[in-house]
Order: structure tokens, then C-alpha cells, then sequence
């Protein structure tokens, strides 16, 4: 995995500092943020006079805010200065031109990972209309959509087609104030994904393998916006069980999801982002506000996070349950190795009656690596007969590693059932030992053991998602022992 | 098919076992009795190859190959169990999976394909009725909230199901009821064949009654003090150990 990586630190680093690179479709601006440089990304992106107003006034207000300092994880400070905020596609001949010129050990993660050719070239980076088909393939997606009355498109794209719809709910859920980075991406967003499903319909398919075609490439400061209509039902993929290239170190997204009543949204993601050489150097900074409302009644939202990647992890996808009888569902495993940190966890605010909400966290540690779970419960005094049920284990392969839990429970009515359960294990030299006694060898154990720590999260993921960040996995894991 | 020549091995630098010599053939089964702490486990673990346990003298042969040069799993592989003492629970890793990957392992190494899922099935079911095990232990994880005697049959199922050419089995009997420790042994009895060896460590000379050994052996201090035939065990229920602790040093090799 380490060659890999490399490889993919070195793809990234290739074409970056081009400062201005300007043909007639193609410009990079030059480092440096201020309030120019966010009109004219809403410029470029022909955006109306109020989406631009919302920038700038995001953008006064980030001014006056500081980095924050509370999670667990250690970094140099980042220079907001020397950060380019806008980046039209690629040139194609900056890319490597064929899969042929990608490194083998790359090719060899990515098989092994079961990724299809066109997407490998994709995902490496490989300049993209030389090798599709796929692009046709997501056009015939999109038309069974469109049949059904789905919106399925870029945020661009959104913004563009359909103004009021984005105009009602962007910043709904996430509002632009809500903290630092949310701030930052709300103020220079660059793209992202628009989803929104009618009233009582049922999308058809995982929204996953026209995304992770179509969307690999939308930067650092990412905006998804996915609505859910009264009955609606939606099950959404985000990223990608391969290593992800990518020339970034500042990610900084924003998710909002709005449930209406009876409506259901599913969301999964596996996150495998560049985590940094095995001594801690290089990786993304991965600082992402998710956050789902459960507007209307018996609505419900569901996350799914199997993050792997990133040198640092802050992201805490989280429910407002707002409707009566709405659920809230968090099923995360995070894994670290080498110097990897996660700071992750989830928020459930309970505001309606007989509101639910279930957490199970699953942190897995390797090397020098540093998981914490950090969530909130809040039951509000409206929230009559809320409950809630938490479970957060841990597993320490080695020990040089460290797991932190930092749940906080404020219960407001006391009608309110909370339970937390915590748990820290090891995988001990026992359990190793009977495995193979049994013919497995310790690296298979070690799998065999983290896999069925995180059976309750996976089962979750949509089936082939599963398969994949199982194997995920297990290439993370190789070479912790022994 | 074992050939355990004037073995001495130490635990964090403490020497537990101290030359022993034992030569199991094909077809036979061996008891070995003891007092507490005589070593009995450690020479199980020491031949299963567990960390931990050092050998600073002698060797130990498994159809000819040198069994000491192997990793655990290799042993395995080459045909070799153990039945654990005191089995592990493995929190999440359903029982019938954990199985799955044993299987596969072994047929990994001898260049076979992986195992089919139907032949596997039946392969299962058929061994789950030899040791009487219920179905929904498979879907259980590893041992996990087990009682003390569905482990040790869990065990004694997956040795069913494994089919190793040797397999050591470390007080299998204990926490077995009656009817367990019946059904325990008719398992153990229908794996007895002209190829498979067995060594069994045990304290209490009714299982030697189910499971009716050529040889049994009396470990004490880290020695085969005393072996004989199955009447030994008859003898030592009756006098105990009391009489070889006075006189440590006489090995002898089983015949
Ligand atoms: N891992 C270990 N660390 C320290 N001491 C050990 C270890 N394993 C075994 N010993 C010691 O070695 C000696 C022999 O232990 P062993 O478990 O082999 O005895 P046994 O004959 O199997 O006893 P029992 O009948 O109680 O199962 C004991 O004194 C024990 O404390
Ligand atoms: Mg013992």
C-alpha cells in the first residue's frame, strides 16, 4: 500500500504549481482568497446576483473566525492564502495519457480491489473522454431518471436548471455560519452533486456509479445538496474504495440532506483519500460538515462512513430530527495506521416527539495511528419519548496506537431514553493464535478479527459497496503485524 | 508420524519442559496424565508452535519433516490440531466463516481450489451430527457466550471438520457433562483410523474409558515420568501423583 501511495503523492504533486495557466476554456486562478477572488468564481459560474450575495456574506463572516481548535488531531497551521480556489477541469495533456502509464503497484491496488478499467483510468487520473463509453452509459442513467421525475446533476448544473429548488434549501441544514470550514466551502464552493427525488418516489438505483464517474474530480471545496419529497426514498454512494488521487491537501466539503415527511435518505461513503507516507508526511486534510434534517414526520436519515484514508479526519455527519417520529441512523468504522488521525463521530439533536436515533462506532487503530469518537446526543425539552442508543468500540491492532471516546449526552426532557455503551479491545496474541492454529495466517486473522469487529456497520453499506470496503480493509491492514 | 526427541523447552527463561521423548505412529492414540502445572499444555503449545514458548534443546519430527522450523499456520497445515485448553472467543467472526477460512487456508497451501460452497454445506452438516452440534452455533461468533463444554465441543466440531492427520487434544473432557463427554468421545472415535494419530491430555481416566488409548504417559515436572497401557490410568486414579513427585528423572520412552 505504502508504494502505492507514494505513487499517488507523486501523481499529485506532479502538475500543481502552474500559477496562471489561462487558454479560452481552461484557467487556474493564482493563490490567495479574497472577496475578488469569490466574484469571480461565481463568475465564471455565471451564478445569480443572490447565490453571490450569500458568498460574500459567508466570505465576511469567515473573517472573522478562527481555525477551530477542539478535535484531537494535530496539524501545522494551514495558509488559507496559498490555496488556489479555482480550477477548471484538467488539461488533458497534463495526466498520465493511458492506464499503461500508471504505476504497477497502483494497477495492483486497484485489481485487487475488483475496480473496472475505465474506472481505474478515472480514478488515476488518466485524461478522461480517451477512454469512455461509461459517459453514454451515464447519459442512459440519467434518462431512466429524468422518466421518474429525479434531479440528478452537478451543483453547477442545479444552480442553473433549477434555481428555486437550490435557492429553498441551500444552507437549510448547514447553514453558512455554522462553523469554520462549513464557512470557508459556502463562501468558495467550487461544484458537487445535486439530488432531489419527487413526491413518493423511489429511486431506482444506488446514485453511485454515475458519480463516481462523473464527480471524481470536483475539488476540494465540494457542495451536495439532496432532497427527499414527502415519501421519497433515496439511497446515495459518495467515493470511492480506491486510492483517490488527488493535488489537494485542504478538503473542506459540505453535505445537506433535508428529509420531508415519510422520506428516507440513505447516505454511504467510503473514504479513501491519500493518508501520507508511512513516517506522517504529505496526505489530505479532510475537514467535512455533514448533516442531515429530518424536516418532515416519520422521515428518516441514514449514515454510513467507512473512512479509511486522509492524514486527518474531521467529519461528524449528523441528524436534527425535527419531525415527529423521524429516525436517525450513524454506522461508521474508522481505521488508522501510521500517523494517521481521526477525529469522527456523529450529532443526533432530538427537537420532535418520539424521535430515534442509533449510533454504532467502530475505530480501529493501527501503528501510530489516533482514532476518537466525539458525539453528541441532545434531547430538547419538545423531544416527548426520544430515544436513543449509542455504541462506540474500539480495536487496537499493536501498541503503539490510540483509541479516545468522547461522548457527550444533554438530556432536556425526561421522558428521554438514553443508553451509551462503550467498549476497547485488542486483538490479542490469543486470538491470533488460535487462528492460526487453524491454518490462517496472522494477516488473515487480522483481517478475519477487524472484519467481523465491523460486520455491524457493513452490513449496512449496499451489497458490492460491502464487498469492497471489506477488501478495503484488508489492504489497509496489510503489514500491521508481524 | 510425531517424534518428540529429549525436547526441553522454557517459558519466559523458566524451564518447563525438560527431555521428553515420544514417538506416536500412525493409528495410535496416546493419553498423557499429570499433576497441575506439570507441564502437560506446554508441551501442546510448544508442538502447535505458540510465541512464547522457547525450545532450547532437541526436536521435534511430523511425518519426518522438522515441525520446529514451521509458523503455527504451516503446521496446521501440514495436518496438525490442537484442541485448546481454554478456546479463544473471536467477538464478530461467525463460527461457519471462521470454519470457511480454515478450510480454504489449508486447501490454499496443499494448491487446492477454494471449497465449494454446496460440498462445504454438506461437509458441515454431516460433521455437526457427529458431535451433535446445533445449527445455530454456526451463526454464533467464535466461541463467544459459549458454556465451558459447548466450546470444548466446538473444538472437537471443528477437528470433525478439518480432518487433521494429528491432533492434540488438551483436556477436552473437562466441563463436559456426562452425555457431552460421550458424545465428545464417539467423535473423536469415528476420526480414529489407521492414519490419524491422536494425543490426548486429560485428568480423569473416564474418558480413557470412551476413548480407549494404545499408550498413556505420566508427565510430572516436565518429564515423562512412567508410561504404560491403559491400565496406567486405572492405577494413577487410584494412588495419584504422589508417588513420582519423590522421584523425578525416570523417563522412559513409550514402546
Ligand atoms: N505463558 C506462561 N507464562 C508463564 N508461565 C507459564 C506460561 N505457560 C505455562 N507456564 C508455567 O509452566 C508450568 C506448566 O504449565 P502447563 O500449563 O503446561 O501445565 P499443565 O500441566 O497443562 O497444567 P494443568 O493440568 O493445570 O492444565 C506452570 O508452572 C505454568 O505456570
Ligand atoms: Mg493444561
Amino acid at each position: 500500500m505504502t508504494d502505492s501511495t507514494e505513487t499517488l503523492e507523486r501523481l499529485a504533486d506532479s502538475d500543481y504549481q502552474y500559477g496562471f495557466v489561462t487558454d479560452i476554456e481552461q484557467e487556474t486562478m493564482p493563490p490567495g482568497l479574497n472577496e475578488d477572488v469569490v466574484r469571480l468564481i461565481s463568475a465564471k459560474k455565471q451564478e445569480p446576483d443572490w447565490l453571490l450575495e450569500w458568498r460574500l456574506t459567508a466570505f465576511r463572516h469567515w473573517l472573522t473566525q478562527q481555525q477551530p481548535q477542539w478535535a484531537r488531531v494535530h496539524y501545522p497551521p494551514i495558509d488559507y492564502q496559498a490555496i488556489s480556489y479555482y480550477a477548471a477541469p484538467k488539461q488533458k495533456s497534463e495526466g498520465p495519457k493511458s492506464l499503461d502509464e500508471i504505476d504497477p503497484e497502483l494497477r495492483r491496488t486497484y485489481e485487487k480491489l475488483g475496480i473496472p478499467l475505465a474506472e481505474q483510468a478515472i480514478l488515476a487520473g488518466v485524461a478522461v473522454d480517451a477512454v469512455f463509453d461509461s459517459v453514454s452509459v451515464a447519459t442512459s442513467y440519467k434518462g431512466k431518471l429524468a422518466e421518474l421525475g429525479i434531479i440528478f446533476c452537478s451543483f453547477s448544473e442545479a444552480v442553473r436548471e433549477y434555481p428555486e429548488l437550490v435557492r429553498q434549501y441551500l444552507g437549510s441544514v448547514v447553514p453558512y455560519r455554522d462553523n469554520y470550514y462549513a464557512t470557508l466551502n459556502s463562501a468558495v464552493f467550487s461544484d458537487g452533486s445535486f439530488v432531489y427525488i419527487p413526491p413518493g418516489v423511489r429511486c431506482p438505483m444506488e446514485l453511485s456509479t454515475y458519480f463516481r464517474i462523473n464527480a471524481s474530480n470536483t475539488g476540494q471545496f465540494e457542495r451536495t445538496l439532496i432532497i427527499a419529497d414527502e415519501g421519497a426514498y433515496v439511497s446515495y454512494l459518495e467515493g470511492c474504495t480506491a486510492p483517490q488521487r488527488d493535488e489537494n491537501q485542504l478538503h473542506a466539503a459540505v453535505v445537506e440532506l433535508v428529509a420531508l415527511d415519510h422520506a428516507t435518505i440513505k447516505y454511504s461513503t467510503v473514504q479513501n483519500w491519500y493518508p501520507g507516507d508511512a513516517e506522517g508526511r504529505g496526505g489530505i486534510y479532510n475537514f467535512v460538515t455533514k448533516r442531515g434534517l429530518c424536516k418532515g414526520h416519520d422521515s428518516k436519515i441514514s449514515w454510513t462512513q467507512v473512512e479509511t484514508g486522509s492524514a486527518i479526519t474531521w467529519k461528524y455527519p449528523s441528524c436534527v430530527l425535527r419531525g415527529d417520529n423521524s429516525v436517525g441512523e450513524f454506522y461508521s468504522v474508522a481505521i488508522t495506521r501510521d500517523y494517521q488521525q481521526a477525529d469522527t463521530g456523529t450529532k443526533m439533536i432530538h427537537i420532535g416527539k418520539n424521535t430515534h436515533s442509533t449510533i454504532v462506532s467502530k475505530g480501529i487503530s493501527a501503528g501510530h495511528g489516533q482514532n476518537a469518537y466525539r458525539g453528541l446526543v441532545k434531547i430538547m425539552p419538545t423531544a416527548e419519548g426520544a430515544r436513543n442508543h449509542s455504541q462506540c468500540d474500539s480495536l487496537l491492532i499493536g501498541d503503539q496506537c490510540g483509541a479516545h471516546t468522547f461522548p457527550y449526552i444533554e438530556v432536556q426532557n425526561p421522558s428521554a431514553q438514553v443508553a451509551h455503551e462503550a467498549s476497547t479491545s485488542k486483538i490479542s496474541e490469543d486470538q491470533l493464535f488460535y487462528c492460526r492454529q487453524r491454518g490462517i495466517s496472522a494477516e488473515d486473522a487480522v483481517s478475519l478479527i477487524v472484519n467481523g469487529f465491523c460486520k455491524e456497520v457493513f452490513k449496512e453499506l449496499p451489497m458490492e459497496f460491502a464487498v469492497e470496503a471489506q477488501k478495503l480493509i484488508e489492504l489497509k491492514l496489510e503489514g500491521s503485524v508481524g | 508420524m510425531l517424534e518428540i526427541r529429549n525436547l526441553h523447552a522454557t517459558v519466559e527463561g523458566r524451564e518447563i519442559l525438560n527431555g521428553i521423548d515420544l514417538i506416536i505412529r500412525p493409528g495410535e492414540t496416546h493419553a498423557i496424565m499429570g499433576p497441575n502445572g506439570s507441564g502437560k499444555s506446554t508441551l501442546a503449545n510448544v508442538i502447535a508452535g505458540r510465541e512464547g514458548y522457547v525450545v532450547t534443546e532437541g526436536d521435534i519430527f511430523f511425518d519426518g519433516k522438522n515441525l520446529l522450523e514451521m509458523d503455527p499456520e504451516t503446521r496446521a497445515c501440514e495436518g496438525l490440531f490442537l484442541a485448546f485448553q481454554y478456546p479463544v472467543e473471536i467477538p464478530g467472526v461467525a463460527n461457519l466463516y471462521f470454519l470457511k477460512a480454515a478450510v480454504n487456508a489449508v486447501r490454499k497451501y496443499r494448491g487446492e481450489p477454494s471449497v465449494d460452497a454446496m460440498d462445504f454445506w454438506d461437509l458441515i452438516h454431516e460433521r455437526m451430527e457427529l458431535v451433535k452440534m446445533d445449527e445455530s452455533m454456526l451463526k454464533r461468533s467464535v466461541n463467544e457466550g459459549f458454556s465451558g463444554g459447548e466450546k470444548k465441543r466446538n473444538e472437537v466440531f471443528q477437528m470433525a471438520v478439518l480432518q487433521p492427520r494429528f491432533a492434540v487434544m488438551d483436556e477436552t473432557d473437562s466441563g463436559l457433562d456426562i452425555d457431552a463427554l460421550r458424545v465428545v468421545a464417539d467423535g473423536v472415535n469415528a476420526l480414529r483410523s489407521p492414519e490419524r494419530g491422536f494425543l490426548v491430555i486429560t485428568h480423569y481416566q473416564r474418558l480413557l474409558d470412551y476413548i480407549v488409548p494404545d499408550y498413556v504417559h505420566v508427565l510430572v515436572n516436565g518429564r515423562i515420568a512412567r508410561s504404560g497401557g491403559k491400565e496406567l490410568a486405572v492405577e494413577l486414579e487410584q494412588q495419584g501423583y504422589a508417588l513420582y513427585n519423590e522421584e523425578p528423572g525416570r523417563a522412559r520412552r513409550a514402546a
